[in-house]
């Protein structure tokens, strides 16, 4: 616990830094291109019609609103995928600096789940315009849509932290995560149903799989017009904790070891 | 008056690197080396058992041949190392300048890059916005403020960098061999605020290779060979008996 509040001292007094961090990366994604901000909403929308269009003419799927059903687990999977995968390099991208100054190491994982984050909120946009062309029906429990974008940014933040500090010491981490990330894909509900899978499969996912709880959170709220059950809230809580302590402590524990590593 | 508050204290301290480490960075080597047995240590001492006291508004040169740990030691009392053995307690905050343009990004403008610079070394937004005129005048560099960095001349970047170090008043300024880019003018200018700091109680810890600079600002000296301190005091002794010792 002392730990974690001398962490969280830390991150407040240098949190000019990580705003400054951020707005740098939000800045430069789209500085000098044509379109400039409009591709966070438009990239989503365009990859969502494709894959509406390959999945309705190529696999008989029996979902309603498959758009919407699409674009909810396309968008919080590409926030998961985005913000880990820059993770990975944000330690040793940042090595030139570590060396000349001191900076709290973590604060540069920090900053680009951040600013993945900032995406999300782009591509949320998209999803909005989703939501009006297929006629959803807004309702109260829209409400408790940021609790669950909370508990996927702390999930990604202590798998990011984990993936960082791993990263600095085995390089392999760069080239076997992409693998990861595409089986995680498959294993994950978002262009197919999860009857889909067969019994034993869909059995793992729905317990384990952290992007299950958190789609499924989503959907449920947006598509079903209800609150989703209790355990499926409680699941994504416990996991993105989990996550979150496990990092930091793997984190904390290497930090000091990174200088000679990088 | 004796004032024992030392702002920097610097009490037996040695650096130890892991030469054989260096070479492993993916699985497959660290097996191979786990198997032959190969995974430890060739030790190196890059410092050892160093006592270094500083007292507020002190000025220090450090003085060596090249590897002989003056560097190492700056990244000790910085943080970016921490200490194999022995302690370090920091009184203060500290500007490093470890090398000039540290943080920042070429593909922001100037404007941009003082503020990320400024933040780096802990200051606020706000505070930034205050001295921002003061940092671009001293740099000289008015009307290449919208200029991506990385366009900038080395010596260009240089100043800039100095500039926002200077310009934020550290309890503590730390200077590595940075001043030999840049022309005479910018060196005489650095040399200047550095004595004008040093005026307003900064302590000051400067290396350099030339000794006359040594002398011209600091008081103090510490003179590292291979690690560890031969003699530490008053700068004209220790300047001399290494400038003897280089014949």
């Amino acid at each position: 616990m002392n730990l974690l509040t001398k962490h969280f001292q830390g991150l407040y007094s240098y949190r000019f830094l990580l705003q400054q961090l951020v707005e740098k990366d939000v800045k430069l994604k789209y500085r000098r291109s044509f379109l400039g901000y409009i591709w966070s909403i438009l990239n989503p929308l365009m990859i969502m019609m494709i894959m509406v269009i390959v999945f309705s003419n190529m696999f008989r799927f029996d979902i309603e609103s498959y758009p919407v059903y699409l674009i909810i687990g396309q968008t919080l999977f590409n926030f998961v995928n985005e913000s880990t995968t820059l993770s990975i390099n944000s330690i040793m991208d940042n090595a030139p600096l570590l060396k000349k100054t001191y900076v709290p190491k973590y604060i540069f994982t920090i900053s680009k789940v951040t600013s993945s984050l900032v995406n999300l909120l782009f591509a949320l946009g998209a999803m909005l315009v989703v939501f009006i062309v297929c006629k959803v029906h807004f309702n109260i429990y829209f409400l408790f849509i940021p609790v669950i974008l909370f508990q996927i940014y702390v999930f990604s933040l202590g798998l990011g932290l984990f993936l960082a500090q791993g990263a600095v010491f085995f390089r392999d981490v760069q080239h076997i995560y992409g693998a990861i990330m595409t089986a995680w894909m498959y294993l994950t509900p978002i262009f197919y149903p999860i009857t889909a899978l067969p019994e034993t499969i869909r059995k793992v996912v729905v317990t384990f799989n952290p992007m299950y709880f958190y789609i499924t959170q989503f959907r449920t709220i947006v598509m079903d017009g209800t609150m989703p059950d209790f355990s499926v809230i409680l699941s994504g809580c416990i996991v993105s904790l989990a996550a979150f302590i496990v990092g930091t402590l793997a984190f904390s524990k290497t930090q000091d070891k990174f200088i000679l590593y990088i | 008056m004796e004032n024992k508050e030392y702002v920097i204290d610097v009490t037996d301290a040695t650096v130890r690197f892991n030469m054989a480490s260096e070479r492993i960075d993916n699985l497959k080597e660290y097996f191979i080396k786990l198997v032959r047995r190969q995974l430890m240590f060739q030790e190196f001492l890059a410092l050892q058992k160093i006592d270094f006291k500083v007292k507020k508004g002190e000025s220090w040169g450090i003085i060596g041949t090249n590897g002989s740990g003056k560097s190492t030691l700056l990244k000790l009392i910085c943080g970016i190392l921490k200490p194999y053995k022995g302690t370090v307690n920091i009184n203060g905050t500290i500007a490093p300048l470890i090398e000039l343009g540290a943080g920042f990004d070429g593909n922001l403008t100037a404007a941009e890059n003082i503020y990320l610079n400024g933040t780096l070394l802990g200051h606020s937004k706000r505070f930034m916005q205050e001295h921002f005129d003061e940092i671009v005048e001293f740099a000289e560099l008015k009307d290449f403020m919208d200029m991506p960095i990385k366009n900038y001349s080395s010596g260009m970047a240089a100043r800039l960098g100095f500039s926002i170090a200077t310009m934020v008043s550290p309890d503590i300024l730390i200077v590595d061999e940075v001043l030999s880019v840049g022309d005479y003018a910018f060196q005489q200018k650095c040399e200047r605020r550095m004595q004008e700091m040093l005026n307003n109680g900064t302590t000051l810890l400067y290396v350099s290779h030339s000794i006359e600079s040594v002398r011209n600002l600091c008081n103090n000296a510490l003179w590292l060979k291979g690690g560890s301190a031969v003699m530490c005091g008053e700068v004209e002794p220790v300047c001399e008996s290494y400038m003897k010792s280089l014949q």
